[in-house]
């Protein structure tokens, strides 16, 4: 059912864990499914040195996450704004169409991260809209695929 | 093929060497269509008259009350369906309740669309249905009342004598799926009162696509599958002749060795219920401690999710199932352990393993020793696992 690069992911997730003083942390969820996966980012002087995840979720959702943070690992804000959840799917060698929701999760993980990295500092990312992230539009969330 | 441990006996069985031994014959050599009346066809009619027999035998009922089908959802769909059909004049009511198969599930819910009223009976934390709340959701036009037997996922064993009971005393129709208990709970029609009994050969190590409805003489029942004149008229369609002698060498031996094979299943699924809930904090037993089928386990995970538990486990080849919504195509989690009253984030940590008579108690202690490290690995990922900790 799932590629050998997301078996991989699954069992060998990169980056799992937290960040003690991370300079910002996103935490999303499905709530259709009940998923939850949690960002937590390292930024110094627009790049992005350091990142962890913590995820609740099916093997999908766990290697999304584990390939998103190897993303944005080391890019600069603007170049993780620009990673999509289909971006997140490629590069896992693509995933079952049910299990495209689960990498929306990882793409919404990133955008939040940084929204609380730019609330608490103050620095302006172009492109991040606070309401984006309204609950109850969260399983709206458009599905590319 | 890898050596696999297999413990999804629930969602179907191996055919077992004798079954496949007595049914291969009829593949290729007593190929006749048993409604031919020549020479070779009698060897067909004869073992379908055999294996009739033999279902017949091992629930109490007489053979000329088996209908051979094509599955057990064939049977629950022909049960509800040509019951509502035959009385449609009489009422429009139909009872079942909130844990059954989606075999009785979507088409009470087709019913509905076509004009008919269906309660769906809740069940207790054990899967268990109340009789009293069943006594009285028995209306004047109340013309089928379908409980399941046992539970598939749960495996809970419902009161069918005291349903069955009920049922008769306001004569109502009393159906029941009995898919999962048909080869591991003794049956008998008779005593419990029961009009419509549906069973399934690929769970009693039978072969795929073959079971098998019950109805007990002098019901009337419209048919489903209209055709030709087969199985006197009720169900069409020329017989799958060497899976009906599946079926009947399936449930011959099941009930010749259900007492011994019971035991050893009690045994097993409590020694491994017991052990998981020793050695992994934060686990629930879903479904009743006793009223049980003999080889369900199924356990909720605190904080992590059922299809990577599932994923996990097949890495050692350990085969599994689970009710999380992430393994339900539907993003719901199953019915059932929804009807239980198990909240989302629980149900999703569900884990189904059914034990089936092949399985030894090194599989078992196999299987524990690699759930003690995969829900430790999944936990360590959890948000909700670090949440929790700290709350402590
Ligand atoms: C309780 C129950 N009813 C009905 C069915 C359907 O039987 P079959 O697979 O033979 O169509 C199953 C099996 O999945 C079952 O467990
Ligand atoms: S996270 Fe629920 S299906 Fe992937």
């Amino acid at each position: 059912m799932y590629s050998e690069k997301v078996m991989d992911h699954f069992m060998n997730p990169r980056n799992v864990g937290e960040i003690e003083n991370a300079d910002g942390v996103g935490e999303v969820g499905n709530p259709k499914c009940g998923d939850i996966m949690k960002m937590y980012l390292k930024i110094e002087n627009g790049i992005i040195t350091d990142v962890k995840f913590k995820t609740f979720g099916c093997g999908s959702a766990i290697a999304s996450s584990s390939m998103a943070t190897e993303l944005i690992k080391g890019k600069s804000i603007q170049e993780a704004m620009q990673i999509t959840n289909k971006a997140v799917a490629e590069a896992l060698d693509g995933l079952p169409p049910v299990k495209m929701h689960c990498s929306v999760l990882a793409e919404q993980a990133i955008r939040k991260a940084l929204l609380d990295y730019s609330k608490k500092t103050g620095v302006k990312i172009e492109g991040l809209d606070e309401n984006e992230f309204h609950e109850d539009d969260l399983h709206e969330i458009e599905v590319e695929d | 093929m890898e050596k696999i441990i297999y413990m999804d006996h629930a969602a179907t069985t191996p055919v077992r060497k004798e079954v496949l031994d007595e049914m291969m014959p009829y593949f290729s050599e007593y190929y006749g269509n048993p409604s031919s009346i020549y020479y070779l066809s009698n060897f067909s009619k004869i073992a379908i008259d055999k294996a009739r027999e033999r279902v017949a035998k091992t629930i109490n009922a007489e053979k000329n009350e088996i209908y051979f089908t094509g599955g057990g959802t064939e049977a629950d769909n022909w049960a509800i369906k040509g019951i509502a059909s035959k009385l449609r004049d009489k009422g429009n009511h139909i009872i079942t309740s909130k844990i059954e198969h989606h075999a009785i599930l979507h088409t009470c819910e087709y019913l509905e669309k076509n004009g008919f009223e269906v309660t769906y009976l809740n069940v207790d934390e054990y899967g268990m249905i109340s009789l009293d709340e069943l006594e009285r959701s028995i209306k004047d036009n109340t013309i089928l009342i379908s409980i399941m037997f046992a539970n598939n996922e749960i495996g809970t064993i419902e009161p069918i004598k005291e349903i069955g009971s009920i049922a008769r005393k306001h004569n109502v129709i009393f159906h029941t799926d009995a898919v999962q208990a048909v080869g591991s709970l003794p049956i008998d029609v008779k005593d419990m009162n029961i009009d419509l009994l549906s069973m399934s050969a690929h769970k009693l190590y039978g072969p795929k696509g073959v079971g098998a409805l019950y109805v007990r003489k002098g019901i009337k029942i419209d048919s489903l599958i209209h055709g030709g004149a087969q199985e006197k008229n009720k169900r069409a369609g020329t017989e799958n002749v060497p899976g009906i002698v599946g079926l009947g060498k399936a449930i011959e031996l099941a009930y010749s060795e259900l007492e011994e094979n019971t035991a050893k299943l009690v045994e097993l699924r409590d020694y491994m219920i017991k052990n998981i809930q020793n050695r992994i904090p934060e686990v629930r037993l879903n479904g009743h401690p006793t009223k049980r089928l003999p080889g369900n386990v199924n356990i909720c995970f605190r904080y992590i999710e059922g299809e990577s538990l599932l994923l996990s486990l097949d890495m050692y080849k350990i085969e599994a199932s689970s009710g999380s919504a992430c393994t339900s195509g539907s993003l719901d989690p199953s019915h059932v352990l929804l009807a239980i009253g198990l909240p989302h984030e629980i149900a999703h940590g569900s884990l189904r393993l059914s034990l089936g008579i092949k399985n030894t108690k090194e599989e078992v202690d196999f299987v524990i020793d690699k759930l003690v490290t995969i829900v430790d690995r999944l936990r360590q990922m959890s948000p909700l696992y670090e949440k929790n900790q700290e709350g402590k």
